[in-house]
């Protein structure tokens, strides 16, 4: 069963870097961490339309009850995580730097929906129907755990022009630090694979394949084991590379078909979920255990205790530190998600929303971004890109506010993967540049579409 | 409680790469190459580099301190770099003051006059050696030859290259297998047994030190591969048809500056193209260049001309091969 | 050698005919037709290029003059109206009237004023920064600090003020070409009438929070209390998304707003000193 180690192993064919893993958190049990007393809820924690709030101030609510409902296709619900009484319903700070409309909630006891099963009985007969399927899972609010929310019922909904072939479950976790995804495949091995089945079912397909990055070499044991002899999921050992966990990426790796640019997985016939999700999925339709809690890798410089903790959502950053020891000294940078991707936080009482894969305290000593020095022109940027893009080019452009002749050089392509600042040896700030002509851009295309 | 966080964008993590490591490792990997020149050329190798890299260093501390008023980015080691690859292009008898016009035509002119680091789009070494092979024709071909440790300081013996001897004897007519005696044994080129410039002689050095960046990860394989293998192919086709006329291949790759020129002065990062597509034209175009020059054209040598053509056209390179774009051809399977 | 002379001469001046006859055939050939008001109306125009009009340069905006057949929709802020009356009478049009205007800072968000919660590190500019989060206070809509207002004026009529790390308008040298509302990415400037005697009162605040939150994040915050709007007789003053707004077109210049904030929201422009005192108002309750 150890033929992942023997062959070359598959991955990515432009670009792509490697960042020491630093995966300290590695091997932690997953903690389930105690229900904090007060919780913000976000009603916005996905991409898409707001969702509509459906609760007043001092209406009680369980464990699982819908607070906010889906405003449109690309929406989600979002669920009460703890019981209680809301309290306020105003905007308040979350991890984006910015106020969104939150609910607060009061927590008193832990009472839960009476239909949620809370036991640990594997259940693997799915009994629903393909449609009945995507319906629960939008009822359920999943959205993609792997950082970008994008909810998950749309891209189950797929057009009736296309066909999907493969489910791709991405268990590459190719960013450093973070263990959430690892840890989950250690102690959900069963239930995540019955959450594929239940993917695969809704997608009507039957090959799924589970792409795992080699530095996880017992969670491909582990699945390998499960999944032996001719099986309808297949394992696949990665070679360990980022942003291998990008979509396009992944599939590049595994069926090594490439998504045109501008165009959706599914135009190669892959749908591709992260494999919190499938165990999220899992959870909804055979317990019907809507969103409400996910695993938050904590690790950092010198942190007493790096853990992976089960979470419910709303609970403040804060709650999460202290149960690793509290922030060490000299941290002056915390980030909500993944070194490479994640976004800095300034205050600690924002809440665990759907896309916190992790929490992690740095203490750096030298900026990345605001002392930078000219240009050399030495191409690593270039050949690291994993889209093939010139990094250095459409940061002059967006520099100079040149952003109809940057549109020619496909910014739109680019998926923030930071490996261009990462290997930058001027410490050139592109990928910010490149975001910022990625969004005028745009913005431009959107005009000229609605003339 | 105010931690005061810094807020910033990601990514939130650096290689830990600098221009100033990536510099300093080019200087490295010249190490080699210097030792062997000091073996070969003596104490006026040490000279030549001193003076090459302190009036380097020099000129751009003035410049940037009195003329841009910009902060200065001394000891990046771009300077320095320009310094030794500058003092490898010459011969090691040259007099102490045409080394500082040369450095000030390197520094002044060819470096700092477009907005100085990553803005050149000539390689400075190479301009300033260009504009002393035109100036000081007489000095800058009257090569010392090399001699295993010799500090004595007597005047050294000089001689020509071994292209110059191909290119002078070709022109009297008289026929290859006689050249082949005068010039040195292939083994010799290959330590640097023979007369040129101080950083050219070495191949073995040469090729030490230019493993050493592909390595670190400095360059990449394309330029250096793609320009010896044309060098090696176009005298090999010629080879082929009249061995009579034409060198052969290892000769001219093993001669002369093809290797310095391939290895450290093509592949200078601020004149070279972006995508690797780019990179294997502009090698191709040098080493079809180098060779025009050395069989047909007046100069015995040729690759400083070619790298210079060949970076006027870098531009034009990166605006039309541009690198390959993800799910730009779609190919699958 | 005369020989020399002669001939080089021979040669030059028919280069030059043969080239002159080329140029004029092709000059003739390819005229284009255009009208010459356009050129004169280039000439009455500031010629500044700032693009304040909505067209790319000035000569764009003469050639948009010239075809148009009624002069309502354009406008050169720059120039004013007395240029636009000129420009008028030589198209024989009639021109719009309009006050002269002039660009003011709805933030007063120093560095005083409100506290920083952290530091951001980052590229100055402000576009980045607000793509990314809402400044490094916990005021979310206040002036960021970066100037990008200031980079886009082409008339230097702005400068950033260290101390209070705000962009301060210089009024004179603005010509209300809207070139920083533009550059703005949390749209904090806006044009306002220049005034009697270029005398303004406005609301320097943005902040959409509560009350509180606002007022916890900025000391000179607009709370929303509903003060001004009561001590307005003219009926210039509404609160709209928990923040005053003074409509300049009403408003009469008497001042009594600004004597009623009790957070000093409310900035007046070129007044001369009060004489007396204003009363000291009572704090509003604010709403928890």
């Amino acid at each position: 069963m150890s033929s992942f180690a023997t062959h070359t192993l598959k991955t990515f064919s432009i670009g792509g870097i490697h960042p020491p893993e630093n995966k300290w958190s590695a091997g932690q049990k997953i903690v389930t961490l105690p229900i904090p007393k007060q919780v913000s809820i976000p009603v916005i924690q996905h991409i898409g339309a707001p969702s509509k709030v459906l609760v007043n101030k001092g209406d009680v609510v369980k464990v699982g009850q819908l607070l906010a409902e889906s405003s449109g296709f690309v929406s989600a619900n979002v669920h009460a995580s703890v019981s209680g009484k809301v309290s306020k319903i105003e905007s308040a700070f979350d991890s984006s730097g910015y106020k969104r409309i939150s609910v607060i909630i009061d927590v008193q006891g832990d009472e839960w929906l009476e239909n949620i099963d809370l036991t640990d009985n594997l259940i693997s007969n799915i009994t629903l129907e393909s449609a009945e399927i995507v319906k629960k899972i939008n009822e359920m609010g999943i959205v993609g755990l792997g950082g970008a929310t994008f909810p998950t019922h749309v891209k189950l909904s797929i057009p009736e022009n296309k066909k999907a072939e493969y489910l791709i479950i991405n268990a590459v976790e190719c960013e450093p630090y973070l263990t959430s995804d690892h840890q989950l495949m250690m102690e959900k091995s069963d239930q995540i694979i019955v959450g594929t089945r239940i993917l695969m079912k809704a997608l009507k397909v039957n090959k799924a394949i589970i792409g795992i990055e080699n530095n996880k070499p017992d969670a491909i044991e582990l699945f390998s084991q499960k999944l032996s002899g001719p099986s309808d999921i297949e394992v696949v050992a990665l070679k360990v590379q980022y942003p291998q966990g990008g979509e396009k990426q992944l599939i590049k790796s595994v069926l090594n078909r490439e998504v045109p640019s501008g165009k959706l997985p599914i135009d190669v016939g892959c749908v591709v979920q992260n494999v919190g999700t499938a165990f999220a999925v899992y959870e909804a339709i055979q317990k019907n255990k809507p969103l409400i809690e996910r695993v938050v890798c904590v690790s950092g410089h010198d942190l007493k205790n790096p853990s992976n903790f089960m979470v419910r959502m709303g609970t403040p950053v804060e709650t999460l530190i202290e149960a690793t020891g509290g922030v060490p000294e000299g941290t002056n940078l915390i980030i909500n998600g993944g070194p490479m991707m994640g976004k800095s936080i300034s205050r600690l009482d924002v809440p665990v929303t759907k896309g916190t894969s992790g929490i992690l305290m740095f203490k750096q000593t030298v900026s990345n971004h605001n002392q930078y020095q000219a240009c050399i022109r030495c191409a690593k940027c270039v050949s690291v890109c994993p889209m093939g893009l010139e990094p250095y080019y459409l940061m002059s452009l967006a520099q100079k506010n040149r952003f109809d002749e940057m549109e020619a050089a496909y910014p739109t392509d680019c998926i923030e993967c930071g490996s261009c600042s990462y290997t930058c040896p001027s410490h050139r700030p592109l990928l910010d540049f490149i975001r910022l002509g990625k969004s005028e851009v745009n913005q431009i295309i959107r005009q000229r579409n609605q003339r | 409680m105010n931690l005061n966080l810094k807020m910033s964008l990601s990514p939130h993590i650096h290689s830990g790469n600098s221009v100033k490591k990536e510099m300093y490792g080019v200087i490295w990997a010249l190490v080699p190459v210097w030792l062997v020149s000091i073996y070969f050329f003596g104490v006026d190798a040490l000279r030549v580099t001193l003076i090459s890299v302190l009036a380097c260093l020099a000129f751009e501390w003035l410049i940037q301190k009195f003329l841009n008023k910009t902060e200065s980015t001394l000891w990046d080691g771009s300077a320095g770099v320009t310094g030794i690859l500058l003092a490898f292009n010459l011969p090691s008898n040259l007099p102490t003051w045409m080394i500082i016009v040369g450095a000030f035509v390197a520094i002044a002119i060819a470096k700092m006059s477009f907005g100085g680091l990553g803005q050149n789009p000539f390689n400075p070494a190479l301009v300033a050696r260009v504009f002393m092979l035109i100036s000081f024709p007489v000095q800058m071909t009257s090569w010392p030859v090399p001699d295993a440790l010799n500090f004595s300081m007597v005047d050294a013996q000089t001689g020509a290259t071994a292209l110059g001897i191909m290119k002078e004897g070709l022109k009297n007519g008289e026929p290859m297998s006689e050249l082949m005696n005068h010039i040195p044994e292939t083994f010799d080129m290959l330590l640097g047994r023979m007369g040129g410039s101080m950083g050219e002689v070495s191949a073995l050095a040469l090729i030490l030190g230019g493993l050493f960046m592909w390595w670190r990860k400095i360059i990449t394989w394309h330029i250096p591969v793609s320009i010896i293998a044309t060098i090696a192919l176009f005298t090999g086709i010629l080879h082929a048809l009249n061995p009579g006329q034409y060198a052969t291949p290892s000769f001219h790759i093993l001669a002369g500056g093809a290797l310095l020129g391939a290895i450290f002065m093509a592949t200078d990062m601020v004149t070279s193209p972006m995508s690797k597509k780019g990179m294997l034209v502009f090698g191709i175009g040098i080493g079809l260049i180098t060779v025009i020059i050395r069989v047909f054209g007046a100069y015995p040598e040729g690759i400083s001309f070619a790298i210079l053509i060949m970076n006027a056209f870098v531009p034009l390179i990166n605006k039309y091969l541009k690198p390959n774009r993800f799910g730009k051809e779609v190919k699958n399977g | 050698m005369s020989e020399t002379i002669w001939l080089t001469i021979v040669i030059l001046v028919a280069i030059g005919s043969i080239s002159a006859i080329v140029l004029y055939i092709v000059a003739k050939k390819f005229y284009v037709y255009e009208d010459p008001r356009i050129d004169e109306v280039v000439n009455i125009l500031p010629n500044a290029n700032c693009g304040g009009c909505g067209y790319p340069g000035c000569k764009a905006f003469a050639e948009a003059c010239t075809k148009a057949e009624d002069l309502s929709n354009l406008f050169c802020p720059p120039g004013g109206s007395d240029n636009m009356k000129n420009v008028a009478e030589l198209l024989g049009l009639l021109a719009v009237q309009k006050e002269p205007q002039v660009a003011v800072l709805r933030c007063n968000g120093s560095n005083q004023n409100r506290k920083k919660t952290s530091r951001y590190e980052g590229v100055e500019n402000c576009s980045i920064a607000s793509q990314f989060f809402g400044g490094d206070t916990d005021c979310t809509y206040g002036c960021l600090g970066y100037g990008e207002c200031v980079d886009a004026c082409t008339f230097d009529a702005m400068y950033m003020d260290k101390d209070t790390g705000l962009p301060v308008i210089i009024e004179n040298q603005c010509t209300a070409c809207g070139a920083c509302i533009k550059a703005c990415p949390k749209d904090l400037i806006e044009l306002r009438n220049k005034g009697k005697k270029s005398r303004r009162i406005f609301v320097s605040c943005m902040n959409e929070d509560k009350g509180a939150a606002a007022k916890k994040a900025c000391d000179v915050a607009c709370i929303a209390c509903n003060m001004c709007v009561k001590a307005c007789k003219y009926d210039a003053i509404a609160i709209v998304n928990q923040r005053a707004y003074i409509d300049f077109s009403k408003c009469v210049l008497c001042r009594a707003c600004v004597s009623v904030c009790p957070t000093n929201a409310i900035h007046e422009i070129n007044f001369p000193a009060r004489k007396v005192t204003a009363e000291k108002v009572e704090e509003p309750q604010l709403e928890a």
